[in-house]
């Protein structure tokens, strides 16, 4: 039985030895680092199921800012796989670093970014414990910090340098508004304790009006990590910049730990109707400008950023509706899907290009790569069977439960836009003629993967249990509610 | 049995993807489930209530999520359909150019998502495998289609997804209305607690208007019909055999199965609004057909037209009604993708299906011009055909509902209404049968074609198949309707007004 923070200690400690070998390592291939990153990733997965339980009394100490509830469990699993996919893609994506980085050694710039996002999902891990307004912050910072240099990391790469600064200035301007709403709600509690500040409101009878206000500017710091409308407007050029890796793991890893600390900090606060308000408008808005704004995009990296911010919508419904369930399930298929689209992107983007236009006739070319990207796709506009389907289908169902009728009726439109511009890529890919006629070359570990998240995505969009139970498993203190 | 019928055409769809050899193995696989079909047909016991063949295995302990497969009288006629309509598909496809298997491979599925969603009495899978067949449409028409099909696609695709996630909010919405305990995806489940009297008037209503809405979409109910056409213009024929003639029947079955006897006092009371749009089908799209310049067109807004008459059959809710309705729904499957296939080996042949550029085929093609005879005759409903004993029945079970002989209701007044829908199809259906197959024949048109003019043997094989189809319900209308009895008696006992 192994106590549940060693795994974030294990993380940090394989990511800082990697680091540190790697300054060592001269002119040897640096593919090993990443081998490295991913077996050892594997092993703290393979150990958090051997977690002894938290203390079931203790809200004093460590435990009053660490929480090792199901939900925290179910997303320190989630950063993890995530964390092993992107290292995965980073591999094939190897020579494209080497271009886009200075230096006289062949593998300039390669060992730092295979161990880099060792540390950013060392934060991601903390980040779904996170139960205390410092150790959100801290932990948050811990993913922002490791993101400022992945994102630019391809540094000759002159869109890679605006994505690289644009990201630096906004996200550090959310994390100041962060800042001051947690100052705002431990000025009115006393308390920076999730749980005792819902106590606090539940036992004392508080000013609202600061409170509110705090609760606002958190919701603005987490609206700009989960990437909500209207503080979207860095998503679609640092998506496309950044290297597609570093893109993929913003999408998917960045973007749950939000939703995670937002479900977290929700709890609480939920109790005032104004939160739900604003939060159904920031829904309605981020629904609408996503899908919309996806519609006449050419580039794929682009249009999956603009899709990433209309899942965040539909995310977001859930999180009105107060189903954790919904939103982690989610978040796996999310996951799955993304990357998968990621994958392939990656290795079609080597060889052709990023536009949609690249993709043209990839089912002549590379039927297995136009069958993933296909799956994906599927997935993504939610047709059933997959894994996306479900989620939508839990969303849909837990708003159905809370009578929010706006966004349902709003979610089915946005639906129907979201078929129109995922299938332009199905379009590409299956009715017209390819450019080039030779094959894309394709690694067997890229292969695997692609396999892997093709059944996982059918298996989970067929047999949803898993997930559901892994939600449901015998609680800790600070749990919160799973659904209502 | 459900299972072999349900899962032969998918595994057949997955070993053509894998390399099997397309024709033959789609041939072998659609003549399995026609087989079985019929096996299962006979095997059913109609004096039996409730389903048969049910075989479940559970998905999901705390959603009540199984999958489950039954069927009773009304799913084996569509099953029937569904099997035997593939049959002729796959056997009407024409040498594909570009990539062969892939085209069989999205026939088959297409037919799957059908046969599926007729055998499932789990909703969740009842609207899943539905969904199955979207992907396939979306390539079918877009990689083999002809004419506009970059847009057919895109408009069929995007109407059908939309219509399809509103009547996922109507199947959440049932789901949830039913109380706690009863709650399930189960639709014996949701019929026990339905006839307790678990769902709530008002939630009936909402129910059965988002059921309306979603399936009357992928029926192509008046207003929502304007994909239809379209789609089935630019279709590859075998496709748009499928979709016309099988997969469009799925929205009608799912009122058949959900609207009706779980919300039947939602049913009621969006009523008028039915009989009003289905008006629209028969009389507005039924004049628009007339209107058609190409023979493709004219089929596409001809099956429109007609989902009118079923809906007629649903809206009355009496048990003549209702049989006619399922009767109708056989028959129109039969004689449109009777019509669609001769379209497309006309097209083939001549390459055009404007109607000034054809005439005097009969002379030319005496088999085609027969058999399209036979299925134009069958599409107006003459009598001997299936079209007719299931019309009949429509208007004589519509025209009932709240008769009395001192003045018309709205019922009376819609059915003499649709009545002239069948002068209509006459007058549509007979003017393109003169235009292409009478007057002076045009060899020309042939001027790109090295075989023999008429359909070959093999092909006339299928289209034999499917005229003696629509003969012997035609004839002998019992042979379906006595399987249709434990499906429609309990409820109409109770509404039949």
């Amino acid at each position: 039985m192994i106590p549940a923070p060693s795994l974030e200690i294990a993380v940090l400690l394989w990511g800082l030895i990697l680091l540190l070998a790697e300054s060592f390592a001269g002119k040897s291939d640096r593919r090993g680092f990443a081998i490295a990153g991913i077996a050892g990733l594997f092993a703290v997965l393979v150990a958090s199921f051997f977690l002894a339980p938290p203390p079931a009394t203790a809200v004093t100490g460590f435990w009053s800012f660490y929480a090792a509830d199901p939900l925290a469990i179910f997303f320190k699993r989630f950063a993890l796989v995530t964390t092993i996919l992107v290292l995965i893609m980073a591999i094939d994506y190897a020579p494209a670093i080497r271009m886009g980085v200075p230096g006289a050694n062949p593998h300039a710039g390669l060992g730092e970014f295979f161990t880099l996002p060792i540390f950013t999902c060392a934060g991601l891990m903390w980040m779904a414990s996170a139960i205390d307004f410092v150790m959100i912050f801290v932990s948050l910072e811990l993913v922002t910090m490791s993101f400022y240099v992945l994102v630019s990391f391809t540094r000759r790469n002159p869109a890679t340098l605006e994505a690289g600064v644009k990201y630096l200035i906004l996200s550090a301007l959310s994390t100041g508004f962060l800042v001051y709403g947690i100052t705002w709600i431990f000025g009115v509690t006393g308390q920076t304790n999730l749980a005792r500040i819902g106590t606090v409101l539940a036992t004392q009878d508080i000013d609202r009006i600061p409170l509110l206000f705090g609760v606002a500017l958190v919701l603005v710091g987490l609206g700009f990590k989960v990437a909500a409308v209207p503080f979207q407007i860095w998503v679609p050029d640092v998506y496309q910049g950044a290297p597609t890796p570093v893109t993929a793991f913003l999408s998917v890893g960045s973007k749950a730990a939000g939703f995670v600390v937002l479900l977290r900090v929700l709890a609480p606060v939920s109790v005032f109707p104004q939160v739900a308000q604003l939060l159904v408008g920031v829904a309605a808005l981020t629904l609408i400008y996503g899908n919309f704004a996806a519609l006449p995009q050419s580039n794929l990296k682009r249009l999956l950023a603009y899709s990433s911010i209309a899942h965040a919508g539909y995310l977001l419904i859930g999180v009105v509706s107060f189903s954790g369930a919904a939103v982690a399930y989610y978040l796996v298929a999310y996951l799955l899907m993304t990357l998968l689209c990621f994958a392939v992107l990656i290795v079609v983007g080597n060889n052709s290009g990023e536009q949609i236009d690249d993709y043209a006739g990839l089912a002549k070319r590379s039927p297995f790569l136009a069958f993933a990207m296909l799956i994906g796709m599927m997935s993504l506009a939610g047709v059933p069977f997959t894994a996306g389907f479900l989620g939508k289908f839990f969303i849909f169902d837990a708003a159905i439960r809370q009578h929010q009728t706006f966004l349902v009726v709003l979610g089915v439109i946005t639906v129907g836009c979201g078929f129109y511009y995922y299938l332009k890529v199905v379009r590409a890919m299956y009715w017209l003629e390819p450019v080039k006629a030779e094959p894309v070359p394709l690694s067997g570990l890229s292969r695997l993967t692609m396999i892997l998240l093709i059944a996982a995505i059918f298996v989970l969009g067929i047999y949803p249990q898993p997930v559901l139970n892994a939600l449901n498993q015998p609680t800790g203190p600070n749990t919160i509610s799973m659904s209502r | 049995m459900l299972l072999i019928i349900v899962f032969v055409p998918l595994i057949t769809a997955l070993l053509i993807l894998i390399g099997a050899p397309a024709r033959l193995t789609a041939l072998l696989g659609s003549g399995a489930t026609v087989i079985a079909a019929l096996v299962a047909f006979f095997l059913y016991d109609p004096v039996r209530a409730g389903f048969q063949f049910v075989s479940s295995f559970p998905i999901s302990e705390s959603w009540r999520l199984q999958f489950l497969l039954g069927a009773d009288g009304l799913s084996l006629i569509m099953l029937f359909l569904a099997a035997l309509v593939l049959l002729c598909a796959v056997w009407f496809t024409p040498p594909i150019e570009k990539s062969e298997p892939l085209f069989y491979a999205c026939l088959l599925f297409l037919a799957s998502g059908a046969i599926g969603a007729f055998a499932s009495l789990d909703l969740f899978f009842f609207y899943a495998f539905h969904e199955l067949a979207l992907i396939p449409t979306f390539l079918l028409i877009g990689i083999w289609g002809s004419g506009n099909r970059f847009a057919a696609a895109w408009k069929v695709t995007i109407y059908l997804g939309l219509g399809s996630f509103v009547l996922l909010l109507g199947l959440i919405l049932l789901y949830r209305s039913v109380p706690p305990a009863l709650r399930s995806f189960d639709l014996r489940a949701l019929q026990t607690a339905a006839a307790n009297g678990g769902i709530a008037a008002d939630t009936q209503n909402q129910i059965f208007f988002l059921l309306l809405i979603g399936f009357g979409v992928l029926i192509s109910l008046f207003p929502f019909h304007t994909w239809a056409p379209e789609a089935y213009a630019s279709a590859p024929p075998p496709a748009a055999m499928l979709h016309a003639g099988v997969l469009k029947k799925f929205g009608l079955y799912g009122l058949l199965r959900l609207g009706l006897p779980l919300v039947p006092e939602g049913a009621q009371h969006w009523n008028t609004l039915l009989i009003v749009l289905l008006l629209g089908n028969i009389i507005y799209v039924g004049l628009v057909t007339i209107a058609q310049k190409r023979l493709d067109w004219m089929l596409g807004y001809s099956s429109v037209m007609h989902m009118g008459y079923i809906f007629l059959g649903i809206a009355s809710a009496n048990i003549i009604g209702l049989n006619g309705a399922a009767l109708l729904m056989f028959a129109h499957g039969i004689s449109i993708a009777l019509l669609f296939a001769l379209a497309g080996e006309i097209r083939r042949r001549t390459g055009t299906l404007v109607f000034s550029d054809l005439g005097g085929l009969g002379k030319i093609m005496p088999f085609a011009g027969f058999a399209f005879g036979i299925a134009t005759f069958a599409a107006i409903g003459l009598p001997g055909f299936a079209n007719f004993a299931a019309e009949v029945m429509v208007f004589f079970g519509a025209f009932r509902v709240g008769a009395d002989w001192q003045s018309f209701h709205i019922f009376q007044i819609a059915t003499v209404l649709a009545l002239w829908g069948v002068v209509i199809s006459a007058v549509y259906m007979l003017r393109a049968y003169r235009v292409v197959f009478m007057g002076a024949a045009k060899p020309e048109a042939f001027r790109g074609w090295s075989m023999a003019p008429d359909l070959s043997r093999t092909l006339r094989l299928p289209i034999i198949l499917l005229i003696t189809a629509t003969l012997i319900v035609g004839f002998f209308p019992n042979t379906v309707l006595r399987l249709l009895r434990p499906t429609f008696s309990p409820p109409v006992a109770a509404s039949d007004r």
